[in-house]
């Protein structure tokens, strides 16, 4: 073998490290002519810090990652880009089957509409309330997550407070479960599989997805360190074409089976097929023989699922600021918004032709339609996107949306 | 200069690993030592300790939740930052390689910190160089045992001496670029379906 260049990846056992794993397993890394190692690893504090010393030249990353290590909010920040989402939505809200009982009493469905599922649980926390109980205590898995932000976005649109009428701890994917069963949380917002886990034995319900919270909505990224993207464009750019043609085959529904069989192999996820399967199939099991068909539940291809939009960076920098995590002035609209690379994603898809959306931001929400979009080439369909509660955000009324969201509406 | 003796919180699952850390510590002077080996009821010995440095080992799941609660958490107020100084990268690279992640009270000064962390990072690596010694011994005895028994299968299949069918067995290997142990499996395993 000639001297090709070698990186390390290191992702968390999650579904949607999916593109990474099928990049390196179907062989789209090594037709650009890169050697890829893949590291699995036990935390993001652990990915954050490994690229910090140079151990990971790239990583599986949750979307604010990138954005809150720039911005300095957690230790060990480096300088970090997005150049590449790695697919939208595929994550899901679990609570255990005591709490869903108590708000089936007051009139949640179990279909997963998030309007519904809120109210019934704003009820539930009133009663205990007036019992002198506490409050529910849900998880994410991660303050800066795409899990934490909208859990919180669903909550505070049901009237809810997340940091009054709730507790939310961060607990590890893999320990969801176990924290649900042994009584220690009583619902959490996690990606796949760990929903259908707790479905599956018997310890949770599903109330509500990403997905019907927000569609069509961020949650992974490719995070690589801005030092090592300057200094090796050319391979960063080869590895990108690879994920892109990776995401393109996981996408193919034909191609769902072979993927989970892949995933779940114990040196990758180390789950069993037939858990995998209904994210990848946007059919999910979410209690006892009970299947509901979500659209777009979990898009890895369509829906242009791997351009990172500064849009989406900029909604999550509006949670940052609305929790409290960091201060709103321009310069930080700035750090955040260029933590996520579209120009570097534009220049590596050329040589494939691919279609490409025409804008680096877009006003999240504002499709209630599938609609087909001006893009370079023929092809690309971008939404439905809407909130639930059809809110819109308009990245260039980035000051206004941060005002309006000042408060829970009650 | 008489300063007040440092508050250490270890937190490691291998009992084993943190006990060395402990005696390490302890033999270097520090009394205020505390280990704990899982992360449930955490906040509250944070809260009863609280230390000014806290060693945690990277492989714990856990670090998310224990730095969240580290930052947010109403129990432990504390500004914590990760290692003594940002600048240090000769020392993060180290604890990183060496498996150990540490937790300093933001304003504790470089040269109280350093030994501690020092420590630390020489006890990680010989207690993995031990994990790994052990498990070499172990794979060695059991290929050994492998070889034996295919030694022994060819023995009695193929009338052989012992020497010749050891002899065999190295030829085999070295012709195909294997190891011996590699051979004697494969032979174990093809002696099997043919016995089936």
């Amino acid at each position: 073998m000639r001297d090709f260049p070698e990186i390390t990846i290191g992702f968390i056992p999650l579904l949607d490290s999916a593109v990474v794993i099928a990049a390196v397993e179907k062989g789209f890394v090594s037709d650009e002519n890169i050697v890829a190692h893949l590291v699995r690893e036990s935390s993001w504090a652990n990915i954050r810090d490994r690229i910090a010393v140079g151990h990971f030249q790239a990583a599986h990353m949750l979307a604010p990652m990138p954005i809150s290590s720039n911005l300095g909010l957690s230790p060990l920040s480096v300088p970090l880009i997005a150049p590449m989402a790695l697919g939208l939505g595929g994550n899901a809200v679990t609570v255990s089957n005591a709490l869903f009982a108590a708000m089936e009493g007051e009139g949640c469905s179990g279909d997963l509409d998030p309007a519904t599922a809120g109210a019934a649980l704003k009820s539930v926390i009133a009663k205990r309330r007036a019992t002198g109980a506490d409050g529910p205590r849900f998880a994410v898995v991660h303050p800066f997550s795409g899990h934490n932000y909208e859990l919180r976005y669903w909550l505070a649109a049901c009237g809810i407070d997340p940091d009054r009428d709730v507790e939310i701890a961060i607990v590890p994917p893999p320990l969801m479960a176990d924290a649900m069963r042994s009584g220690r949380v009583d619902g959490y917002c996690v990606g796949e599989p760990w929903n259908t886990i707790a479905v599956d034995q018997g310890i949770g319900r599903i109330v509500t997805v990403k997905a019907r919270i927000w569609r069509n909505s961020p949650e992974k990224v490719l995070g690589v360190s801005r030092k090592w993207a300057d200094d090796n464009r050319p391979v960063l750019e080869g590895l990108l074409r690879a994920l892109y043609r990776a995401g393109e085959w996981c996408g193919k529904p034909e191609n769902a089976a072979e993927l989970a069989s892949i995933l779940s192999a114990p040196r990758w996820l180390g789950v069993e097929e037939r858990l995998l399967l209904p994210a990848l199939t946007d059919s999910l099991v979410v209690g006892p023989r009970t299947m509901i068909e979500v659209d777009d539940f979990f898009v890895l291809h369509q829906k242009a699922a791997a351009f990172p939009w500064q849009s989406h960076a900029l909604w999550f920098y509006s949670q940052m600021v609305r929790w409290g995590h960091c201060n709103h002035s321009a310069h930080n609209v700035a750090i955040a918004r260029d933590s996520y690379r579209p120009d570097i994603y534009r220049q590596a898809l050329r040589p494939l032709f691919a279609p490409l959306p025409g804008a680096n931001l877009k006003v999240e929400g504002a499709l209630s339609a599938a609609t087909p979009v001006g893009a370079s080439n023929a092809g690309l369909v971008l939404g439905p996107d809407g909130f639930f509660d059809g809110r819109i955000f308009d990245p260039d009324m980035l000051d206004a949306y941060i005002a309006s969201q000042r408060h829970v509406e009650n | 200069m008489q300063t007040k003796a440092l508050a250490i919180l270890v937190i490691d699952e291998n009992t084993l690993r943190a006990s060395i850390i402990e005696a390490g510590l302890r033999a270097a002077g520090h009394e205020n030592v505390t280990v704990l080996h899982e992360v449930i009821g955490v906040a509250r010995e944070i809260e009863r300790v609280q230390p000014d440095v806290i060693v945690i080992d990277l492989e714990n799941p856990n670090r998310d939740m224990l730095e969240s609660m580290f930052q947010l958490s109403r129990s432990v107020r504390r500004p914590i930052a990760m290692f003594v100084d940002r600048s240090d990268d000769g020392m993060i690279e180290a604890a990183v390689d060496a498996g150990v992640s540490a937790y300093v009270v933001d304003g504790l000064r470089q040269e109280r910190v350093k030994p501690i962390l020092d420590m630390a990072i020489s006890r990680f690596n010989a207690f993995s160089r031990m994990a790994r010694e052990l498990e070499e011994a172990r794979t060695e005895l059991e290929s050994r045992k492998i070889v034996d028994r295919a030694k022994a299968i060819l023995m009695k299949s193929r009338g052989m001496s012992e020497d010749e069918a050891y002899k065999l067995l190295r030829k085999t290997a070295m012709n195909q670029n294997r190891k011996i142990s590699d051979i004697a499996q494969s032979l174990i395993v093809a002696a099997g379906l043919l016995e089936g």
